[in-house]
């Protein structure tokens, strides 16, 4: 009898373990992190990305809907194929780089929390920051949780990785950037695609 | 000269137009770099890496032409070479 409480306290402690939550630093050393951008406009098509991606997500495999986390985007690692168009966005007409140095994204609630194995798929409703502008959007997002994967992406540590998946829209008009202006080269709605993994180390 | 202009102005229009759809035909700006996809093996995730690269565009189709044009326009008013003086010798 003895023995097999012993058992039962050791799994539990163990489920109590492994169902604790986990701090997920989002800075890359490989350098895969990226938000991608897109503006379609009628003229013009306009596709960048940027990788300057930072920020920490703690993430509880055994309550994925209590997910807390800030993620920030450097503004002056956007990137674009035209060096001009660059300067361009970076400047004070547009993003005001050296003013507003980070776009971020802090998340409050979870909702449509679903499960299936390692992956969880989510509507995460929070606060995106861009320009000095704040608004609450909801964002659908899949988090993927790699159990003990850290060392085979980074040599010599151990741990484990979440990967952040998420597509949206919004308005640069709702942010200050140039509002109601050159719609026909530079499109209103922004696609952003963000494609990020999180280290946890042990 | 007026021939050698022109000349000039069509070599630079014609190698500007094989440039450009030699090296992908970009209806859009030139662009100095451009991005190459790289997945990582671990976790699926497609990463963006910028490469430096030169990618005409209709801009320096514009460039080209305008350049090509005022060699041309310039050749117009360049006076046609005089013919040599003839010496006309008597019998």
């Amino acid at each position: 009898m003895k023995k097999q409480l012993a058992i039962l306290a050791l799994i539990s402690v163990t489920g109590i373990i492994f169902a604790a939550p986990q701090t997920f630093d989002f800075k890359d050393p490989k350098g895969i992190n990226n938000a991608g951008f897109k503006l379609d406009a009628p003229l013009e098509a306009i596709n960048g990305s940027a990788s300057g991606v930072s920020g920490t997500v703690t993430f509880d495999p055994g309550n994925p809907g209590a997910t807390q986390g800030k993620i920030i985007v450097a503004t002056g690692s956007l990137m674009l194929p035209n060096p001009m168009q660059r300067q361009h966005m970076l400047g004070d007409k547009w993003l005001d780089a050296t003013k507003f140095p980070e776009i971020s994204f802090e998340s409050k609630t979870f909702k449509n929390v679903q499960t299936a194995g390692d992956t969880t798929t989510a509507d995460v409703t929070g606060t995106f920051t861009l320009k000095g502008v704040s608004k609450e959007i909801t964002v659908p997002v899949k988090l993927t949780c790699l159990k003990d994967k850290l060392g085979d992406r980074v040599p010599n540590q151990k741990g484990d990785l979440l990967v952040i998946r998420a597509s949206f829209t919004i308005k640069r008009g709702d942010f200050n950037i140039m509002p109601g202006q050159f719609e026909d080269k530079v499109s209103d709605a922004i696609e952003i695609t963000l494609s990020i993994a999180g280290a946890s180390p042990k | 000269m007026k021939k050698t202009l022109r000349l000039i102005a069509a070599i630079l229009l014609g190698g500007s137009i094989i440039f450009w759809a030699a090296a992908g035909a970009n209806r859009g700006w030139t662009k100095t770099r451009v991005p190459i996809k790289i997945v990582d093996a671990v976790t699926g995730l497609e990463g963006i890496q910028w490469q430096d690269k030169f990618v005409p565009g209709v801009d320096f189709l514009g460039v080209a032409l305008l350049g090509a044009g005022v060699l041309a326009g310039i050749s117009i008013f360049v006076p046609r070479k005089s013919e040599p003086p003839t010496i006309e010798t008597e019998p």
